[in-house]
């Protein structure tokens, strides 16, 4: 009997041993993997403000917040009613346009594909804007709507709408 | 009690004294000279010396381009144009790197289609065979990650895209690309990190070599007709023998690589990565190197993220495995009338997905591609067990000598019921 005993303290031991080093380990390994993350001055959220006074109904610009892309699109009448207009089971990612905008007429998107991360067309006049008159990624064939929601192509979602609010009529502050 | 235990093998005392303590002279001279190769083996059996060969020259030239490459967004392009107008044949350093990469690539390609066509996958060598997918696997991260450091447009569009596939993972993707980033976008931090694995996934690959050429000398090369070694008749050492040839073959490959080097230094090289990465404009259509573009076409014929990343991810990892999907015990094709047609078209399909792969996925190359793609996966998982079954293999010569007396008649019984032992 004082053999088991014996064997069942060598299997404790051992067993206890080989959890600490085991965590031991990964808490070593930890601090490596974490300093992989975004750094605290990447974090640290930049905003812009954009002055929109200049823009025309119908055009479009890009800004530049966090690295990405933003754009900032004056619509019309008629990209507001297609907007507006569509059927919700029609849609690969639905949501209504009117939880994508604050007003109907001004329209911002981070203008990035949410396949693979490329910038869509669309942005300037001469460019390509799709079946669906928004935007057109050609990287993969995307094609988004007038709200900038994904409407054919391999992109799973509609391009994000970043956190942003109107400083006053002419002023939007991004972030 | 003198020294006189020391066993005396050289002539030469140092030599001596070293493999009293390390037993390293023996082992090359075991390993590189004596070493026995099948007679039969053809100019195919060149190429992973070939490949060995360009490994190490692209380990040397990175080295001496890093010391005047700048790993920062702001510098980075331009010190690649340094390294090309200014610093002492900078340009010649940089040329053979690039095109270095993309002649290590055809000689792996080669090297694998040799692989695929004798057998040599097959039982015993099957661990090798892993090894070197596991090498063929890190040659396409570091390359991705080296085309990502001269910071042109290609290099900054390519590194998005490609880090993008892994936020197709459910859950945890964005957070892991944003790991692998160390931003919300491709930027400094990981132009930093890119750098850092560029430079040290070669000797990683160095060491998976060194594990690759050991694993295949512990049974011996394979050979074309695909059987076992019986006598000292069948083999030549390969001192002399192999190394001659082989150096025949270095100098082959020292004028193909030199002419591109000096005549055409840009055939396989994107023009626009010769415009510094802009952030906000992607160029009109993104480009893989030539040498992943198979995988790139795969990604793109299907309709859905996750399922394009998983089935491109998937095509690489099948490979792994291909030793247990060929349930025939013949090794080489030469000796399998069906699968050997198989086996070309297969490998005709590989460079037509290349293709379609540097074109608009659109039209007629989309459906090119998903052919191409319903083929690819078919040959591992349908042909590949079926054709082994039903096939009738040729008569195997009796021994590697026999070869050259003839021999290739149809044999009763079918490729999985045949003895090769």
């Amino acid at each position: 009997m004082a053999e088991n005993s014996n064997n069942k303290r060598r299997d404790f031991l051992q067993l206890s041993t080989v959890t600490i080093g085991a965590v031991g380990t990964a808490a070593f390994i930890w601090p490596f993997l974490k300093s992989m993350n975004p750094a605290e001055d990447t974090i640290a959220l930049g905003t812009t403000e954009v002055d929109v006074s200049q823009i025309e109904e119908g055009q479009s610009i890009t800004v530049k917040w966090r690295g990405k892309p933003v754009f900032i699109r004056k619509r019309t009448k008629d990209e507001i009613d297609e907007a507006k207009t569509v059927n919700m089971s029609d849609l690969k990612d639905p949501e209504e346009d009117v939880d994508r905008v604050k007003k109907d007429e001004w329209l911002v998107l981070v203008g990035v594909c949410t396949h693979l991360g490329c910038v869509p067309l669309g942005q300037k006049l001469t460019d390509s804007k799709g079946e669906y008159n928004g935007w057109y990624c050609p990287c993969h064939g995307s094609h988004y709507d007038t709200s900038g929601r994904i409407r054919k192509g391999p992109a799973p979602e509609n391009l994000a709408v970043p956190p942003y609010s109107f400083l006053n009529d002419t002023t939007i502050k991004i972030g | 009690m003198s020294g006189n235990s020391e066993p005396r093998k050289y002539k030469n005392p140092v030599l001596n004294w070293i493999e009293f303590r390390l037993p390293i002279i023996s082992y090359f001279e075991k390993e590189y000279g004596d070493y026995p190769m099948p007679k039969n083996c053809n100019y195919f059996w060149s190429f992973g010396a070939l490949a060995t060969i360009t490994l190490v020259t692209m380990i040397v030239s990175g080295i001496f381009l890093a010391m005047n490459y700048t790993p920062h967004t702001e510098m980075a392009f331009d010190s690649v144009e340094r390294i090309m107008r200014d610093v002492n044949y900078g340009w010649l350093l940089r040329y053979i790197h690039s095109n270095g990469a993309a002649f290590f690539f055809i000689i792996v390609y080669i090297h694998i289609v040799r692989g695929m066509y004798y057998g040599s996958y097959k039982y015993p060598r099957e661990l090798n065979w892993i090894l070197g997918v596991f090498i063929y696997l890190l040659m396409m991260a570091t390359s991705f990650l080296g085309y990502t450091l001269p910071w042109g447009q290609m290099s900054y569009w390519g590194a998005t895209v490609i880090t993008n596939l892994f936020s197709a993972i459910p859950f945890i993707g964005e957070g892991l690309k944003t790991w692998l980033l160390g931003d919300y976008t491709v930027g400094n931090a990981t132009l930093n990190r890119f750098f850092a694995l560029h430079y040290v996934l070669p000797f990683v690959i160095f060491g998976v070599v060194g594990l690759h050429v050991a694993a295949v000398h512990v049974h011996g090369s394979n050979n074309p007709a695909g059987i076992d070694i019986r006598s000292k008749n069948d083999t030549v050492n390969f001192f002399p023998y192999m190394l001659i040839k082989d150096t025949i073959a270095v100098c082959v490959f020292g004028v193909l690589i030199s002419a591109v080097i000096f005549f055409g230094p840009n055939l396989m090289a994107e023009v626009d990565n010769y415009i510094p990465a802009d952030p906000l404009v992607t160029p009109a259509h993104i480009v893989p190197n030539w040498y992943l573009a198979p995988f790139y076409a795969i990604l793109r014929a299907v309709p859905d993220k996750l399922g394009g990343v998983a089935l491109m991810f998937g095509a690489i990892a099948i490979l792994f495995v291909l030793p247990w999907l060929d349930t025939s015990k013949v090794r080489s094709c030469n000796f399998r009338p069906m699968y050997k047609w198989f086996m070309m078209l297969f490998f005709v399909n590989f460079f037509v997905l290349g293709y379609v792969g540097m074109l608009p996925a659109e039209g007629l190359y989309l459906i090119i591609a998903r052919v191409g793609l319903v083929y690819y996966f078919g040959f591992f998982l349908i042909i590949t067990p079926f054709v082994g079954w039903i096939e009738k293999p040729k008569t195997l010569p009796a021994s590697i000598s026999d070869v050259y007396l003839g021999g290739g008649k149809e044999s009763p019984l079918p490729a999985s019921q045949k003895e090769i032992h």
